[in-house]
């Protein structure tokens, strides 16, 4: 009897005792009708081979491990970045329970959202009541400030109209007459969360600026883009910018509804932009954003508005950043302070001392579309090469700008750009063309371990390790963080290489 | 058991009444119905005794029907029902999410069906598999990339034994015929491809999914082939427990040995031939009776297969549940059981003995799906914790009657409690531990009140059998004594500290 009360074992080592091993080859044998032995080595080499590759690449049907979620997820986190802001999911309910489970198993947070809980009667007759009642309840149980309405692609599909739908719950008293709910149509069969996290955006901008007279001063906007590190990354964004002396508004920022204290209270809302900074923020000169593609939307509007744009993909390492503080420099008016060359120069200085680590490594690199261009361009940085760069949902366009990011580069000659592609698409890759580290989120664990290369979790989501979005990625500092993240992996998997006790010491080094 | 305390009825009552104070009157009258407080069981309970002993009380609330908008209701949807819970699971079958990327994508191995096999080649639990749809896909309808979607997977994975298509939201909105797309491209295939209506919208909860999956069960697996199986006199199938952090397995060995052979397991590490079989067997064992009692009674119906209900949580409801299922075998099998509860009986001694004087008198509220709000308290029961509140996300009348059998009155009961509800409650009641899902663990720990995930087990498992007991009682130590709910008021605000135990 493995089990005991002194020690007692869990699924972690459980099922590897004795008894519990017999018992599954004999469920298997007797039971399972299953593959022959042969025929499943035979099919799992088969998967390895370059046949299998072509084949898989010809895939024009079955998405098998996309890389995406749908838009109202980024619709939901998008609106976690405002005052005192509920969102509101119109459609089906059981969606709004996965956005809620996917963001907290990401954030170990709570996550609030409602559903207009839309069943097959709303499917026939459409969802009017379903909002008329849903934000009168929303209203009164949850006391918010603002309720932001995306939609789940029941809706969608049955064209309800949300913005006839919603003034019609303020006639009919729902809501107050001035009560602030801005909306954004968020189809599933459209784009990502990227796109849902662009129209909520720019849902919630039209809400406040359409019909305002602009009357411009020397503000900068900034647009974070959907990122599961915003806790660490726009702390670190506002201490730049304050060390820098700008005078800037934050559109949307999650960084303290997803990461309350633990002091006796649950606080269903913290922190975000505030509804009145929001609406001024249509006086700002310019409105600049860190995620290009989770922001195509947001900026043209800004430029109707007459404010100049500009965008960045998601700044990593240091010339990314170098580009972002001179560029904000000369938006604001103001000197790049001393400070910042010297939190420039400590990155520089620790990239050198691991440099012999880093230079001619190999890599393939997943996410969102702006987290692969600067993951691409930071490895280049130090010597590295990104071998494959792969975006479920990542454009034409997207790759025609990976492309030429890689050709800017000697480190970047014979890496692929994989847009549209899924991770059983990746996973031939890696068999096929192996490179030494992946980089993605906690779904690459089963790439990984099929293909024996080392996992570096450096986006959303993180499901299997913890804390990691508490610290910063971007700017100087945060490219610190990030270069430790890389360098323990590599290092970690020299020393398991290193290490079979009692057969070699080779390589098993006190000092690197 | 024991279940020997009474809960404060007039302290729930008012709670109640103070929750739904918040509501606009026509919801504040809807919600009133779904929350109660346990009643003493009515004269006729000791006469009676019910499937699980007597009746202890009457939880009568109303269940099974749709949330009310904009509340925050816990439920999800039929997909994942169906998806999630039954077929998801059976690990030999590609399970296409057929519609938009979303849903797939979030249920994607988050329900911890363990499973042995080799991932991507003969099982396939842990891949999201979907048809992706684009816009294209909502007005010319999906039908064509449904059977490219199949000729592809066949391509991939050639060991797959079948396929099962689980619907999403706009399948059925936008009039697609996955039946007849199952049917041409089956038999073309030579494989079972099962085309499943569960769209989101359906029903008003996983329950209606649970209840349509079930159904194509019936009409696309059993009775379809030859299993070519030859039938012994101690088969049973295990319906209804799906393997969550290996819980099927620490079943499955107790029924082994007590001279049973488990000739299949529902869902959780099936294969299809396993569940084709089920007709084939002497009984059928039923553990989450919400998600398949509809199976077990066609099956008693059509094939003659007897179904019991049994729980193999904690020690008193295993040792019960053995016994039970051994009667219906003859003498052999009971004496057999007899050994087996025998065999087990010092490592429950050693359990209780090491965790319930830490665990002694703690309250806890539950918050889960169909069963576990029941079926859990008894092995509260047996480490000495009481059960204060309980409440299900998806049960029905029936589940709501059965929770007599294992709550006290004076019990607060909730169904599809809304997030509002439920952390009133748990303000006003400040139980010692919850047991609830991912989206109700931090709002609570926030509170400084422990908890543990009650549909994951919190990553941790299995809970099921005396294996699972001695984690379950581990587990619940751990959240519980933890000294990190000391450190929530600095020193300079400190109220009264807890008092803890550090791990033995
Ligand atoms: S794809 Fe559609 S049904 Fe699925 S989670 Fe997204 S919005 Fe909901
Ligand atoms: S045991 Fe509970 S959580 Fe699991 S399927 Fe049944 S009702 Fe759902």
């Amino acid at each position: 009897m493995p089990q005991s009360a002194e020690r007692v074992l869990d699924h972690a080592t459980l099922f590897r005792e004795p008894e519990y091993r017999e018992m599954l080859a004999r469920k298997r044998d007797t039971m399972e009708c299953p593959a022959s032995t042969e025929a499943v080595a035979a099919q799992s080499d088969h998967t390895k081979t370059w046949a299998y590759r072509e084949k898989n690449l010809a895939r024009e049907a079955v998405s098998i491990n996309p890389a995406k979620a749908c838009q109202p997820l980024g619709a939901v986190f998008a609106a976690a970045g405002f005052e005192k802001t509920m969102s509101f999911v119109h459609g089906s309910q059981g969606c709004v329970a996965y956005y809620r489970s996917h963001l907290s198993r990401h954030f170990k947070e709570p996550a609030s959202a409602v559903s207009s809980s839309m069943t097959e009667d709303a499917a026939v007759f459409g969802g009017l009541n379903n909002m008329i009642d849903g934000l009168a309840n929303t209203y009164a149980l949850y006391g918010p400030k603002m309720i932001a309405v995306s939609t789940t692609c029941m809706a969608e599909v049955i064209g309800d109209d949300l913005q006839s739908f919603i003034e019609n719950a303020r006639a009919k008293g729902s809501i107050p007459q001035e009560f602030d709910v801005p909306y954004a149509h968020t189809p599933a069969f459209v784009g990502s969360h990227v796109d849902g996290y662009d129209v909520m955006i720019k849902g919630v901008l039209e809400h406040f600026w359409d019909g305002q007279e602009r009357s411009p001063n020397d503000k900068i906007n900034i647009v974070p883009g959907f990122d599961g590190f915003c806790v660490g990354n726009n702390r670190e964004l506002k201490r730049i910018l304050d060390l820098m002396g700008v005078s800037y508004t934050l559109i949307q920022d999650a960084s303290d509804q997803f990461d309350t204290p633990s002091d006796g209270s649950f606080r269903m809302y913290a922190g975000g932009t505030t509804l009145a900074d929001t609406a001024a923020a249509l006086n700002a000169k310019a409105t600049v954003s860190l995620q290009h593609w989770c922001t195509r939307k947001t900026l043209d509007y800004a430029a109707e508005k007459g404010q100049e744009t500009a965008s960045f993909h998601y700044p990593l390492g240091v010339g990314a950043t170098d580009e972002l503080v001179m560029k904000i420099a000369a938006l604001a008016g103001v000197d790049i302070p001393a400070a910042l060359d010297l939190e420039r120069g400590r990155l520089v200085d620790a990239i050198a001392d691991s440099q012999a680590y880093l230079h001619g490594k190999t890599y393939a690199i997943y996410g969102d579309p702006d987290f692969v261009h600067a993951m691409a361009r930071f490895v280049m940085e130090t010597g590295g090469e990104p071998t494959h760069c792969l975006a479920t949902n990542g454009t034409k366009a997207w790759e025609e700008e990976m492309q030429a990011l890689l050709s800017s580069s000697p480190f970047g000659k014979g890496a692929k750009v994989w847009a549209g592609k899924d991770l059983w698409h990746l996973r031939s890759l890696l068999f096929t063309e192996p490179v030494d580290l992946l980089v993605g989120n906690s779904y690459g664990k089963y790439v990984s371990r099929d293909t024996g290369t080392p996992l570096i979790r450096l986006t959303f989501p993180i499901f299997d390790r913890h804390h990691h979005h508490r610290f910063p990625l971007i700017g100087y500092q945060g490219g610190l963080n990030l270069l430790r993240t890389v360098l323990d992996v590599i290092f970690d998997k020299l020393d398991r290489d290193g290490d079979v006790a009692g057969e070699t010491d080779i390589s098993f080094d006190l000092t690197r | 058991m024991s279940l020997d305390h009474e809960n404060d009825a007039a302290f729930n009552e008012a709670l109640i009444a103070e929750v739904l104070s918040a509501y606009p009157d026509k919801f504040a009258k809807r919600r009133r119905k779904h929350l109660a407080v346990a009643k003493p069981a009515g004269a006729d309970a000791d006469a009676a005794p019910g499937e699980e002993g007597h009746l202890l009380s009457e939880c009568d609330v109303k269940s099974n029907v749709k949330s009310i908008p904009g509340v925050m209701t816990i439920r999800g949807c039929s997909y994942a029902g169906s998806k999630g819970v039954v077929w998801g699971p059976v690990k030999d079958m590609v399970h296409i999410s057929h519609g938009p990327v979303g849903c797939g994508h979030y249920s994607w191995s988050q329900r911890r069906n363990y499973y042995s096999g080799t991932t991507g080649i003969d099982s396939f639990v842990t891949m999201q598999v979907t048809s992706d749809f684009q816009e294209r896909d909502i007005v010319f309808g999906g039908d064509k990339k449904l059977a490219k979607v199949i000729d592809e997977l066949e391509e991939m994975f050639p060991l797959s034994r079948g396929i099962s298509i689980q619907s999403e939201c706009p399948i059925g909105l936008i009039g697609d015929d996955i039946e007849a797309v199952a049917k041409k491209k089956g038999k073309e295939i030579g494989k079972t491809i099962v085309p499943v209506r569960c769209e989101g919208f359906r029903g008003v909860s996983q329950s209606l999914g649970h209840h349509i999956a079930n159904d194509t069960i019936r009409d696309w697996v059993l009775d379809k082939k030859d299993t070519g199986f030859e039938p012994g006199p101690y088969d049973v199938s295990v319906i209804g427990d799906y393997n969550i952090g290996g819980d099927a397995w620490a079943s499955r060995r107790l029924l082994e040995d007590m001279g049973l052979r488990v000739i299949g397991n529902w869902s959780g590490d099936a294969t299809l031939a396993e569940m084709e079989r089920a007709p084939l067997g002497k009984l059928n064992l039923i553990h989450c009776y919400r998600s398949m009692n509809y199976i077990c009674r066609h099956m008693e119906e059509k094939h003659g297969v007897p179904w019991m209900e049994y729980n193999l949580f904690g020690p008193s409801q295993i040792a019960a549940s053995l016994r039970k299922i051994a009667k219906h075998f003859g003498p052999e099998i009971e004496a057999k059981a007899e050994a087996v509860i025998a065999s087990y009986q010092p490592l429950v001694d050693a359990v209780v003995a090491k965790y319930r004087p830490r665990l002694e008198g703690k309250s806890v509220m539950l918050y889960v799906g169909g069963l576990r709000s029941r079926h859990v308290v008894t092995a509260y029961d047996d480490l000495g914790m009481r059960i204060v509140g309980t409440g299900y996300e998806f049960a029905h009348n029936d589940d709501y009657q059965r929770t007599g059998h294992y709550v006290v009155p004076g019990t607060l009961i909730y169904d599809d409690v809304t997030g509002y509800e439920l952390e009133k409650f748990i303000e006003g009641i400040r139980p010692d531990l919850v047991g609830s899902g991912i989206k109700e663990k931090y709002p609570v720990q926030k509170m400084g009140i422990p908890f543990r995930q009650m549909h994951s087990w919190d990553y941790s498992g299995p809970y099921h059998g005396y294996d699972g007991f001695a984690i379950f009682a581990r587990d619940m130590d751990k959240a519980i004594n933890n000294p990190v709910w000391g450190l929530f008021d600095p020193p300079w605000k400190k109220k009264d500290a807890p008092v803890l135990q550090a791990a033995e």
